[in-house]
């Protein structure tokens, strides 16, 4: 084939607007957008590119142009791989296939009919340089994982893989109805226009019109069958060069987009702008999707950042299932074609949406111009009337629906349930009221027993609603007449005095029937706010309290299936980020345990679907664009760093998920517990990383004592024992026992240091066991004195204790430790002939003991540091132990609900205090 | 001298105690028999039937305390335990158990062999050698047949359950004796949880009996154990 296309090809626009805060009025390029535009860059090298053939209609050549340029890749060596192409049996397309890999399609079956489809997972597992994919527009066949080919062409981009793809431009979402207006066509595959211009490059594959039609007519696109019937519909002419103009369009588009993105970039600041936000409202009728598309284009058209608002107000929360559905639909599009959506509830919609408006710098409101009759306009005051009224500086656009298409009606909003016990109500207030005024008549005025037919008439008014209040009006009127007003027992009236009688009863009842709905209307939305940000305060004030991922699991859990019938269970992922069957499912609120060795193994192929939920930190399965055929939904726990796990939600009942306030609340719940996992994980890690700095040091410490610490005395223990093992003979009887002390009095010590590394290891197991006990202080003191007879040796001990100390609870054993290492800890740091003074003291709750040397002290500022573990008053000393004992002290004590100090004593020497309470803790 | 030399059984599973226990009791004048498991230790017991009985309380095959439960069956001659320190409750246990005294572990020959005369005399006594009806006390002399206490001649008045733990501690001289042992000998079964009277008991005889009850010389305290009355190693090297 001759090539008489025009190509042109255009650099990619941003991957998507550079997001603003809402309050950025000027657009000035400040951090954060820079910022996000070096994230835009970082994601976007990581990701595959995209290249979209882009053309007017079928049969310009896309697929051609397309298959060409794989082709010349795969002759620069790229590996290239054939994902999927649509022939069209057009033989020209099909020999430019040869010696290319083309990837096996996937086998489907729908309802018995054997179909094909682009496999997915088979691209992603084969991991092409360049993967060509045809029409991105197809809707993917039911079973596929996502429903449209772009949403597999995304993933595959997002994989790092390179994709060749086709689209023409009455797939664009934005232009779906300009194309339907123009061509009459409705076209159902669409492609949303972000997908578009996020796309690395498009290449605009244009044939002219005649040229076209000269293909079409020579059986080039279609076979000679089909062509005929498409030439008389779609290949007109007319429609051929508009659509021909739309496609020019979107890539000058692209062009000026990219043009504007390089002035952003380079800080050309002067044609920016102002900033335009344009707010769309929606509602249950067709026409909305209309001012969906519309506002996509003016906020295009503009550069401008939009919104699509539901406003559900206490009527509308009776809308019929479909409704609801269309209203959903209508949001998801404006999702899709870039909007930020929002359902919002309130009493009046323009009130609510002028203050919505306000609150977001909206400049422009988009509403549908309502179609009803003329009549109305005169009693009811329309959305358009109300809106202008409050808009203040607020533009207003009224968008007509389309001149000879039939809007639907708008859908009729059922009733609620049956009233009829009402009615009867109503009809047992009348007969009351008629007895009782039977009881007044002849006795008092009519115009009194009037009275008690209004009184009951109200009285069902405020209580049953305006029907049985009419009901009861026309009774109380019609009886009142029948029974009282003269000619009695008839209907003739002969006063007319009694009809306005008739028409205040009547009124009344309407009037008050109205305000006791409203009244109830407004009190029950109000109830349901109040519920609802009840519910979430007290979630996050009790995910507050929970410390464990699992806790906080559970937790979610309970609260999801709190309004949710069904089975949810929180799926996390092990060490390499692999999905897990849950420890627990919750079923309608009953927790089951899965026994320890099997987990409760998620059904089917969910655990995938679960997995990819958190691996693209999107939801999947059911009521979403992933793998909708499941039977759950999956959520992912995206907390600000990272994904947490997933939430898998299978409600009995699939429709409850599509009530937006429902998987609203599910959301924030989420949102919430996963912030609060996030949190628990983060002070795991921070526990863990003081953990290890604790045991570094400890490592530390150990390491030296065994190099030094424990190397010292048995260097010393060796050489004695070698000397006199080798030289026995010649050593006199006097160095023999000299060498013997040596010995006896390093093994001693290495004995000590053992004694002190237990300590440690005691210590650091952080808590002390008490074995508690009466503890006789002297017999104590008296009991440590003779312990260390030999280390005392030198240091005369001065005992000052009351005759008669008081039993202390507490342990012996450990309080013998306090002791001796206080007296250890005097005698090491102080010269040999001073003495060492012990003194106990009881108070009325507390039992003091003091310790106190004549050595030089500690350094001022030491008093709390002392008792640090690992603290050494002279690190380099050879007598050291690992400073360890006060530590040990003050633990001791402190488990005894004791107190430890220790100060310079005014006569020089320091001096060591620790109580015990004389009392047991209770 | 004439009297045959005492047997011991060592169960204890480290070459190097053995082999130092083996060399320094044998030039002690004792015969030393070694078992490296509890089972192979019961085993020896029962075929030797050893003097005296020294069991290590980390065996590796059953536990020391073990060891001593399943002798206490059938052997009633003193056992000797030793064990690691801050073991307390071992040892508590061991005792209550039937273990006559402990060591603990490092500890030098000369304890080990105080410790070993001191169940030897009780042995001896055990044999039907008639005790002495007088025990001395440092300068304090404990008359058991007259009920009497003296210091230097004079009377020391002893309550009668000061007197009856005196008496206690004297009939098992170096040897420790938990709390409950002496609770229960003195107050009776109901009351061995109560330690607090025998602290305030043992107070109150010291400063009867020692020089300087704070720092007593004669009535020790086996921290976290029990209390132990000291043998009078002079007159225990004379007797002999």
């Amino acid at each position: 084939m001759a090539a008489p296309q025009a190509r042109f090809t255009v650099p990619r626009p941003p991957v998507k607007r550079v997001v603003m805060s809402p309050t950025d009025s000027d657009r000035r390029p400040d951090p954060d957008v820079l910022l996000a535009r070096v994230r835009d860059e970082e994601t976007r090298a990581r990701r595959g590119r995209l290249k979209v053939f882009f053309g007017a209609t079928a049969g310009v050549g896309k697929s051609y142009a397309m298959l060409e340029a794989a082709r010349r890749q795969k002759a620069d060596g790229v590996d290239v791989v054939i994902g999927y192409v649509e022939l069209h049996g057009r033989p020209e397309t099909e020999a430019l296939l040869d010696g290319l890999e083309i990837l096996p399609p996937m086998p489907l079956e729908h309802r018995g009919i054997a179909l094909t489809e682009f496999d997915l997972d088979a691209a992603l597992a084969r991991r092409p340089a360049l993967l060509i994919v045809d029409e991105l527009a197809h809707s993917n066949h039911p079973g596929a994982r996502h429903p449209k080919r772009w949403q597999d062409v995304e993933e595959l981009v997002a994989a790092g893989i390179d994709v060749y793809t086709t689209v023409n431009v009455q797939h664009l979402e934005s232009l779906h109805d300009v194309v339907a207006q123009i061509t009459g066509v409705d076209v159902r595959e669409t492609v949303p226009d972000r997908v578009f211009s996020a796309a690395d490059e498009v290449e605009l594959i244009d044939l002219p019109p005649d040229e076209l039609l000269d293909r079409l007519a020579e059986g080039k696109v279609y076979v000679p069958d089909k062509a005929r019937h498409a030439a008389q519909n779609f290949f007109r002419k007319g429609n051929l060069i508009a659509l021909r103009q739309l496609a020019l369009r979107a890539t000058a588009d692209r062009v000026d987009a990219a043009m504007r993105e390089y002035r952003e970039r380079h800080a050309i600041s002067a044609t920016w702008a102002a900033n335009e936000r344009i707010l769309v409202c929606v509602g249950p009728d067709p026409l909305s999707m209309r001012l969906v598309r519309s506002a996509a284009r003016m906020a295009s058209a503009t550069h401008a950042q939009w919104l699509a608002v539901y406003v559900e107000t206490p009527k509308l929360v009776r809308l019929p299932q479909a409704a609801r559905d269309r209203i959903l639909q209508t949001l998801r599009v404006a999702g899709e074609l870039g909007a930020e959506t929002a359902n919002l509830s309130g009493e009046s919609v323009a009130a609510t949406l002028i203050d919505f408006a306000k609150t977001r710098n909206v400049s422009r409101i988009i509403v549908g111009k309502p179609l009803r009759p003329r009549w109305r306009d005169r009693f009811d005051v329309s959305l358009v009337d109300e809106l202008i009224r409050q808009s203040g500086t607020i533009d207003i656009y009224v968008i007509s629906g389309e001149a000879g298409q039939e809007s639907p009606a708008p859908p009729r909003i059922p009733k609620r349930s049956s009233r009829w016990p009402n009615y009867l109500l109503a009809l047992a207030v009348v007969a009351v009221a008629t007895g009782v005024s039977t009881l007044m008549s002849g006795r008092f005025e009519r115009t009194n027993v009037v009275m008690v037919y209004l009184l009951g008439t109200v009285l069902v008014a405020a209580r049953f609603g305006r029907g049985p209040s009419v009901l009861a009006a026309i009774l109380s009127v019609c009886l009142f007449d029948f029974l009282f007003v003269p000619p009695q027992y008839s209907f003739g009236v002969s006063d007319t005095q009694y009809v306005i009688t008739f028409a205040v009863m009547l009124t009344a009842a309407l009037l008050i029937s109205h305000l006791a709905a409203l009244g109830k209307r407004q009190a029950s939305v109000a109830r349901q706010r109040e519920r609802r940000a009840a519910e979430l305060y007290a979630l996050s004030r009790e995910l507050a309290r929970r410390r464990t991922i699992d806790e906080l699991a559970k937790f979610l859990v309970r609260h999801v299936l709190s309004s949710i019938d069904g089975e949810a269970a929180v799926l996390l992922p092990d060490a390499e980020g692999k999905i897990q069957d849950p420890e627990h499912f919750t079923d309608r609120g009953s927790p089951r345990a899965a026994s320890s060795a099997v987990r409760y193994p998620v059904p089917g192929n969910d655990l995938g679907i679960a997995q990819w939920a958190y691996d693209h930190r999107k939801k999947a399965g059911l009521h979403t664009d992933t793998l909708a055929s499941a039977t759950a939904m999956f959520l992912p726990l995206n907390a600000l760093k990272r994904c947490i796990g997933v939430l898998g939600l299978r409600p009995t009942d699939p429709r409850q998920l599509q009530i937006p306030e429902q998987l609203g609340l599910v959301e924030a719940l989420i949102n919430q517990a996963a912030v609060a996992m996030e949190r628990v994980q983060l002070a795991e890690a921070a526990q863990e990383a003081d953990v290890q700095v604790a045991s570094e040091k400890l490592r530390n410490v150990l390491l030296s004592a065994i190099s030094h610490d424990f190397r010292t005395p048995l260097a010393t223990i060796i050489g004695s024992a070698s000397t006199l093992r080798d030289s026995d003979a010649a050593l006199g009887a006097e160095r023999r026992r000299a060498l013997l002390d040596t010995l006896l009095h390093e093994a001693e010590r290495m004995n000590r240091l053992v004694g002190n590394l237990l300590d440690l290891s005691r210590l650091s197991e952080g808590r002390i066991e008490l074995r508690r006990d009466w503890v006789a202080i002297d017999e104590l003191i008296g009991a440590v004195l003779a312990r260390l007879h030999g280390v005392l040796d030198g240091h005369p001990v001065t005992l000052a204790l009351p005759p008669e100390p008081p039993l202390v609870p507490g342990d012996e054993v450990m309080l013998e430790q306090v002791l001796s290492n206080l007296l250890e800890n005097a005698a090491r740091h102080t010269p040999k002939g001073t003495a060492i003074e012990i003194s106990a003291r009881a108070g009325s709750d507390a039992l003091e003991v003091g310790v106190r040397d004549h050595g030089p002290g500690f350094a001022t500022g030491e008093e709390t540091r002392l008792f640090e573990k690992f603290h050494q008053a002279r690190p380099e000393s050879a007598q050291s132990g690992f400073g360890l004992g006060l530590a040990i002290c003050k633990a001791i004590v402190e488990a005894h609900d004791g107190t430890i100090s220790a100060r310079n004593a005014p006569g020089g020497g320091a001096e060591f205090r620790f109580t015990l309470p004389l009392k047991a803790p209770a | 001298m004439s009297e045959p030399r005492t047997t011991l059984l060592l169960i204890e599973d480290d070459p190097q105690i053995q082999r130092f226990l083996s060399t320094a009791l044998d030039a002690h004048g004792y015969t030393l028999a070694v078992a490296g498991t509890g089972e192979e230790g019961l085993k020896a017991a029962a075929t030797r039937q050893p003097d005296i009985l020294i069991v290590d309380l980390g065996l590796p095959d059953i536990s020391g305390l073990d060891v001593i439960r399943r002798a206490r069956e059938w052997y009633a001659r003193p056992i000797l335990v030793l064990s690691a320190r801050d073991k307390e409750t071992d040892k508590v246990a061991a005792l209550d158990l039937g273990a006559d005294d402990y060591l603990t572990k490092p500890f030098g020959i000369g304890e080990l062999l105080a410790r070993l005369r001191v169940a030897e005399r009780h042995l001896a006594a055990r044999s039907g050698a008639p005790g002495d009806a007088k025990v001395r006390i440092g300068d304090v002399t404990v008359d058991l047949s007259a009920h009497r206490v003296q210091r230097n001649g004079a009377d020391i008045h002893l309550t009668p359950i000061e007197y009856q733990l005196l008496t206690t501690l004297a009939r098992h001289r170096g040897k420790v004796l938990t709390h409950r042992q002496l609770l229960r000998e003195i107050w009776g079964a109901a009351h061995v949880e109560s330690p607090q009277y025998l602290r305030i008991y043992m107070r109150a005889l010291r400063q009867k009996i020692e020089a300087d009850p704070a720092r007593p010389r004669w009535l020790l305290t086996e921290v976290g154990v029990g209390y132990r009355l000291a043998d009078d190693l002079a007159s225990a090297n004379t007797t002999i």
